[in-house]
C-alpha cells in the first residue's frame, strides 16, 4: 500500500513534472512530506497568487504544462487570480490544492472553501477527488486536458484524507485518457480550406491577423511560410508578439486599441482578412461594426466557440493552428496579385513609424528600445500591466515565439514579476527580464524574498513614472486631468531590493540606462532597476473606447 | 427571438449541472425553463433547456455547452419533429356546488387528471405542451389557483432518431 500523497507525486512524476510553485498549509501536509524527499523541485513563494503566476509564467515560456500547489481555504482562494489569468488566455496549468477531509466537506470546516465552485468559471476543468484510488486517472486526464484541444487551468482539489488515503501498490494506471465528452477536432476541414484557397487566391487585398493561438500551437514557421508563400501582410495581437519576427517586412506589427498605424489601417482597408488563432477581442477590434469592414474573414482556431462568437465569419476552420496551415501550404496553388498591396502597407508603415520625444529627458520608451537593443531578442521579456506592458509591447523587438510573456485577457497586475520567475524554470538557460509600473510591482512584491532564497536571476526593469500611469492617462484624456485616486508616492525600490539582498540601481536620466541595463544583465543573480521616468508619458498610437480602430489619436494623420 | 429546446447528454457526476447552468447565467443565456433526470445509459442524464435567443445567441449556446468536457452531446430539437411535454400540478380553489362542477368539467375537457380532492381545493394534474398548459392555467384562474408547480419541458426526436452520444 501506499499514500495518496505518494500516488499523487508519482502520477506528476509520470507526467514529467519537474517543477511545482506551492505554498504549505496544515491540509497539504501529507505532499508536503512526499516533496521533501522527492526529486520534483518545489519553489516556495511568498504568497499564492504568485504560485499560479510562476506556473503560467513556466507555461508560456516551454510550452509544457506549469503545476502550482496551494492549501485549502485561504490558499486555494489566493490562486484564483492567477488561474483566471491563465484561463483567459488559454495557457495550461495545473492547480493543485488541498481541502478540508471528505467527512467535513460542505460543513464549513476550518479553513474550507469550495474551491471547484469557485473556480468553475476560470477553468476549463476541475475535479474534486474523493477516493485516493482515482488520483492516478484524474491526474492524467488533468493534465490532458490542460494541455489539449484549446489550452487552459484544470484544477484538482484534494481533501486530507485522500493525500492520507492509502491506495495497492501497484494499481494499473490507465494507458490513454478517454473522454467521450472531450474530442478537439485538430485537422481542418477540406472543403472549407479550399474555400479559404480559392478567397486567398482572389484577393488583392488580403491581410493575416495573427494571435496567440499561434503561439500555443507552435506554428510559427508555418506562419511565416504561408505569409511569405501567399506575399500577405501580417498584424498580430499583443498574444501574437514574436509569433512572427518584429523586423520582418512583412509584419505591420501589433493591432488593436495601442496598435500601429499601418495594421490598423490595413485592418480597415483589407478586402480579406486571415484570422489565425485569435478571438476578436474588443481592444483588437474597437467597434467591432467597423473592423475590417470591407473583408470576408476566414477563421481559423481550434475552439469552435471562438468563431462567429464576435464577428461573422465566410470561412470557418475548426482545427489547430499548425495543422490547418500546414494543409493551407499543400494545396495552395496560386495566390493573389497582392504586389500593390504589399507596397501599400509597407509605405504606410515606413511612413507612420512608431514615434515618442526622444530629447535629453528619461523617457520609457527609450529604456524599451535599449533593453530590445541589447537582447537582440535572445531573453524572455515579461511584464506587468498597463503602460509599461503597451510600451514594451511597442518598442521590443520580438523575434520569437514564447520570448514574450504577458497578461493580455484578464489584464493582471502583478502578474509580471512572478510569471517571470515560471519563465526562470521553463528556460534557465535564457535571460528574464520583468519590464515593470511601479504600480504593478508592488502588487507581488513580496516575491522578492523567492527571487533572493534562490538567486533567481531575473531583472526587474520598473518604469518609474509615479503613477498608475494608464489609469492616469485615460484621466488626462478622457477625464479632464482629474487625476483621482491614480497618484503614487515615490518608493525607494532599490532599498527594499537591498532589504532583500538584492542589488538594484536607480536611474534618473538619460545618459545612465544603457549602462544600468547592461551591468542588470551581466550579474548572476536578481537586479532591480528603477527609472525615474517621465511622469505624464502617453502610449501612443491610441484608439479611445468605441471607436474605429483606423480612428487614433497622438498620430500624424495621413 | 424565439424558445428553442435544447436537449444536453451529461455526464451524470456531482455538479454537471451546476456546470452547465452556471456557464449559462455566466454568459447572458436566458433559461426559460430546465428539466434533467437520468436517461436510458446508466452513467448519463439528459437535461432539457428551454433558451430564447436569436440564431447567434443559440448559436454560441451550443457551442459554449458542447464545450464543457462533461458534455457529451447537445442538440437543438426545435427545428426537428420532436414530442414536447411539460407536466403541472394546479392546486385550485373548488368550493363544493356549481364551480367544483365547472372544474371538474374543464379537467376532463384538458385530460387532467384529478389527484387529490380536498373540502375546498382540487389538485389537477395535466400533461402537454407548453401552450396547453397556459390555456388550462388560464381558465383555471378565475376560481383562483392556491398553488402551482410545473417540471420544465422535456423532450424527445420523434421516429427512429436519437440524441446519442459520440459528438
Ligand atoms: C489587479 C489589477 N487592478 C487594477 C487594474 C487596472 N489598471 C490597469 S493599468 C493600471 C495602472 C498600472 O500602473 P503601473 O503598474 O504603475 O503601470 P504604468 O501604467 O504606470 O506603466 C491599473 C490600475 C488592473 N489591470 N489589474
Amino acid at each position: 500500500m501506499k499514500t495518496g500523497a505518494k500516488t499523487l507525486i508519482e502520477a506528476l512524476q509520470r507526467e514529467g513534472v519537474d517543477t511545482i510553485f506551492g505554498y504549505p498549509g496544515g491540509v497539504v501536509l501529507p505532499i508536503y512530506d512526499e516533496l521533501y524527499d522527492s526529486s520534483i523541485r518545489h519553489i516556495l513563494v511568498r504568497h499564492e497568487q504568485a504560485a499560479a503566476h510562476a506556473a503560467d509564467g513556466y507555461a508560456r515560456a516551454s510550452g509544457r504544462v506549469g503545476v502550482c500547489l496551494a492549501t485549502s481555504g485561504p490558499g486555494a482562494c489566493n490562486l484564483v487570480t492567477g488561474i483566471a489569468t491563465a484561463y483567459m488566455d488559454s495557457i495550461p496549468v495545473v492547480a493543485l490544492t488541498g481541502q478540508v477531509p471528505t467527512g467535513l466537506l460542505g460543513n464549513d470546516a476550518f479553513q474550507e472553501s469550495d474551491i471547484t465552485g469557485i473556480t468553475m468559471p476560470v477553468t476549463k476543468h476541475n475535479y474534486l477527488v474523493k477516493d485516493a484510488a482515482d488520483l492516478d486517472r484524474v491526474v492524467q486526464e488533468a493534465f490532458y486536458i490542460a494541455r489539449t484541444g484549446r489550452p487552459g487551468p484544470v484544477l484538482i482539489d484534494l481533501p486530507k484524507d485522500v493525500s492520507t488515503g492509502q491506495v495497492l501498490e501497484g494499481t494499473p494506471v490507465p494507458g490513454t485518457v478517454s473522454l467521450r465528452g472531450y474530442q478537439p477536432t485538430y485537422q481542418g476541414h477540406v472543403r472549407q480550406i479550399d474555400k479559404a484557397l480559392d478567397l486567398i487566391a482572389g484577393a488583392e487585398r488580403p491581410l493575416v491577423y495573427a494571435g496567440g493561438g499561434v503561439v500555443l500551437s507552435e506554428a510559427s514557421a508555418e506562419l511565416l511560410e504561408f505569409v511569405e508563400t501567399a506575399a500577405v501582410p501580417v498584424t498580430t495581437t499583443l498574444m501574437g508578439l514574436g509569433a512572427v519576427p518584429g523586423d520582418h517586412p512583412l509584419n505591420l506589427g501589433m493591432l488593436g486599441m495601442h496598435g500601429t498605424q499601418s495594421a490598423n489601417y490595413a485592418v480597415t482597408e483589407c478586402d480579406l482578412l486571415i484570422a489565425v488563432g485569435v478571438r476578436f477581442d474588443d481592444r483588437v477590434t474597437g467597434k467591432i461594426e467597423t473592423f475590417a469592414p470591407n473583408a470576408a474573414v476566414i477563421h481559423i482556431d481550434i475552439d469552435p466557440a471562438e468563431i462567429g462568437k464576435n464577428k461573422k465569419v465566410d470561412v470557418p476552420i475548426v482545427g489547430d493552428v499548425k495543422a490547418v496551415l500546414q494543409a493551407l501550404l499543400r494545396r495552395m496553388q496560386k495566390r493573389g496579385d497582392t504586389a500593390n498591396w504589399v507596397a501599400r502597407t509597407g509605405a504606410w508603415k515606413a511612413q507612420y513609424p512608431l514615434r515618442y520625444r526622444d530629447d535629453d529627458r528619461l523617457r520609457p520608451q527609450y529604456v524599451v528600445e535599449q533593453l530590445s537593443d541589447l537582447l537582440k531578442g535572445e531573453g524572455i521579456v515579461v511584464s506587468e500591466v498597463g503602460q509599461n506592458q503597451m510600451w514594451t509591447a511597442l518598442y521590443y523587438c520580438f523575434r520569437k515565439p514564447r520570448t514574450w510573456i504577458t497578461s493580455g485577457g484578464l489584464g493582471t497586475m502583478g502578474y509580471g514579476f512572478p510569471a517571470a520567475i515560471g519563465a526562470h524554470y521553463a528556460r534557465p538557460d535564457m535571460p528574464v527580464v520583468d519590464v515593470a509600473g511601479d504600480g504593478s510591482f508592488q502588487m507581488n512584491i513580496q516575491e522578492l524574498g523567492t527571487v533572493a532564497q534562490y538567486q533567481i536571476p531575473v531583472k526587474v526593469v520598473i518604469l518609474n513614472n509615479m503613477y498608475l500611469g494608464m489609469v492616469r492617462q485615460w484621466q488626462e484624456l478622457f477625464y479632464d486631468r482629474r487625476y483621482s485616486y491614480t497618484e503614487l508616492p515615490p518608493v525607494d525600490f532599490v532599498k527594499i531590493a537591498n532589504a532583500y539582498r538584492i542589488e538594484g540601481i536607480t536611474v534618473e536620466e538619460k545618459a545612465g540606462v544603457r549602462e544600468a541595463l547592461e551591468t542588470a544583465l551581466a550579474t548572476d543573480g536578481p537586479f532591480v532597476l528603477d527609472f525615474r521616468v517621465e511622469r505624464e508619458e502617453n502610449v501612443f498610437p491610441m484608439v479611445p473606447a468605441g471607436a474605429a480602430i483606423n480612428e487614433m489619436i497622438g498620430v500624424r494623420q495621413p | 427571438m424565439k424558445p428553442h429546446t435544447v436537449s444536453v447528454l451529461v455526464e451524470n457526476r456531482a455538479g454537471v449541472l451546476s456546470r452547465v447552468a452556471g456557464m449559462f447565467s455566466r454568459r447572458g443565456f436566458n433559461i426559460e425553463s430546465l428539466a434533467v433526470g437520468p436517461c436510458e445509459e446508466p452513467n448519463m442524464s439528459r437535461i432539457t433547456i428551454v433558451v430564447n435567443g436569436d440564431d447567434g445567441v443559440i448559436e454560441q449556446v451550443m457551442k459554449q455547452t458542447n464545450k464543457l468536457i462533461d458534455v457529451i452531446k447537445v442538440s437543438d430539437l426545435t427545428e426537428r419533429e420532436s414530442v414536447e411535454r411539460e407536466l403541472a400540478l394546479i392546486k385550485v380553489a373548488a368550493e363544493t356546488g356549481p364551480s367544483r362542477a365547472e372544474i371538474l368539467q374543464i379537467a376532463d375537457i384538458f385530460r387532467a387528471q384529478v389527484v387529490d380532492v380536498g373540502s375546498k381545493t382540487l389538485v389537477l394534474q395535466v400533461t402537454g405542451d407548453t401552450e396547453k398548459i397556459d390555456a388550462l392555467e388560464k381558465l383555471l384562474r378565475q376560481y383562483g389557483i392556491k398553488e402551482l408547480v410545473r417540471t420544465g419541458k422535456i423532450a424527445l426526436l420523434r421516429g427512429a432518431k436519437t440524441v446519442k452520444s459520440s459528438k
